[in-house]
């Protein structure tokens, strides 16, 4: 079967059978749209809130909870998805290092942002596991929507 | 000079060379406390994209022990050593007497001994770059972390994710008794800071 990787300012669409995984998020989120009818999901891992601070150029729209939730929303729209009964599913966000300041407290300010994201295109959040101060690898099943989340030292789960 | 791609080869041989007494610095420190011949390579100083940088050092999921150390004043940035299970295991080896090191279930002085190296390692290069450019360059106490070397990562890979698309990585080889193991040693300082000590150094 095998699982499709997910990079850093990465998203991708998967159906099942094949499964999507992103490996080791820190303060980076990862942002799961499942499709149940279809058994098709999503899968985005951002690194930054907001697109409008990275001043001018060209940015990469897949970097930024901002621009890569609509822009996979979007394919996967195009791909046959409704974006009616669409469910996320999020992970990460966390404090990597606790002592000394996290300057701005990136994983938070992350997180908020991903749920103002998905907020905006009126998406429920049917699961999360955010904060805390550990790395999560974070995998769906795309047969059943289920998400694995998997940590150095504090084991396995499920969302 | 706005992003690190902006380097020219004339900004990397000052960053070799600073890498390189660095290293000095960072085998003789490290031998005097571990107490045993260590010898660091000659580095090597690469530009990598964020993906890169995680993915040429390590596996995402390998799990290491990281130190971070900030900087402030006139160098602005942070320094990020990962250590890897089998130089957690030599170093402390060396250090404490012969003993199964497993980083899953490291002791408090263990951990104090790999946040001390890290802490060592770091100020070596500091040391290195403000006895060349003669900059000022204030240190924050040490953080120490165990988790997924690709989460640790994420923390420069995140701070510098605003300002461009690559890190800089100093790439060395750390010989302990004959042992050979790859080091990580993020060394980023802002691109501002970096423009600062080439400044001083009169070059443009």
């Amino acid at each position: 079967m095998g699982n499709t990787s997910v990079g850093i300012s990465d998203w991708k669409i998967e159906t099942a059978p094949k499964g999507l995984v992103t490996y080791a998020l820190g303060s980076c989120v990862g942002i799961c749209l499942y499709d149940k009818a279809k058994k098709i999901a999503g899968l985005s891992h951002i690194m930054l809130p907001d697109s409008k601070t990275s001043g001018e150029g060209a940015i990469n729209r897949m970097k930024f909870a901002d621009t890569a939730i609509p822009d996979m929303l979007t394919k996967m729209t195009q791909m046959g998805v409704s974006k009616i009964g669409l469910q996320a599913k999020i992970a990460g966000g966390a404090v990597m290092f606790k002592v000394g300041n996290d300057r701005f407290n990136i994983g938070e300010r992350n997180v908020a942002a991903v749920k103002e994201a998905l907020s905006a295109l009126r998406i429920p959040i049917l699961k999360q596991d955010t904060g805390q101060d550990f790395g999560r690898t974070m995998i769906i099943d795309t047969a059943t929507g289920v998400v694995t989340i998997k940590s150095a030292n504090k084991g396995t789960w499920t969302l | 000079m706005k992003k690190f791609e902006d380097l020219k080869d004339v900004h990397i041989d000052v960053l070799t060379e600073i890498g390189n007494i660095g290293s000095g610095n960072a085998s003789t420190a490290l031998s005097a406390m571990v107490g045993c011949e260590v010898v660091i390579s000659m580095p090597e100083v690469k530009f990598l994209s964020f993906q890169e940088a995680i993915e040429k050092n390590g596996c995402p999921e390998e799990t290491v022990a990281a130190v971070l150390v900030r900087l402030k004043d006139d160098v602005e940035g942070m320094i990020l050593m990962t250590i890897e299970q089998e130089f957690a295991q030599a170093v402390l080896s060396a250090f404490f007497g012969e003993r199964t090191v497993t980083l899953d279930t490291l002791n408090e002085d263990e951990i104090s001994a790999l946040t001390e190296i890290g802490n060592i390692m770091s100020h070596s290069y500091i040391t290195a770059i403000t006895s060349l450019a003669g900059l000022a360059i204030g240190v924050e106490t040490p953080s120490f972390t165990i988790d997924m070397f690709g989460a640790v990562m994420s923390v420069p890979v995140i701070e510098f994710g605003e300002i461009g698309e690559q890190l800089m990585c100093i790439d060395k080889v750390i010989e302990l008794d004959g042992i050979k193991m790859k080091s990580n040693m993020l060394l980023i300082p802002t691109v501002e800071s970096l423009k600062n000590m080439f400044e001083r150094l009169g070059i443009e």
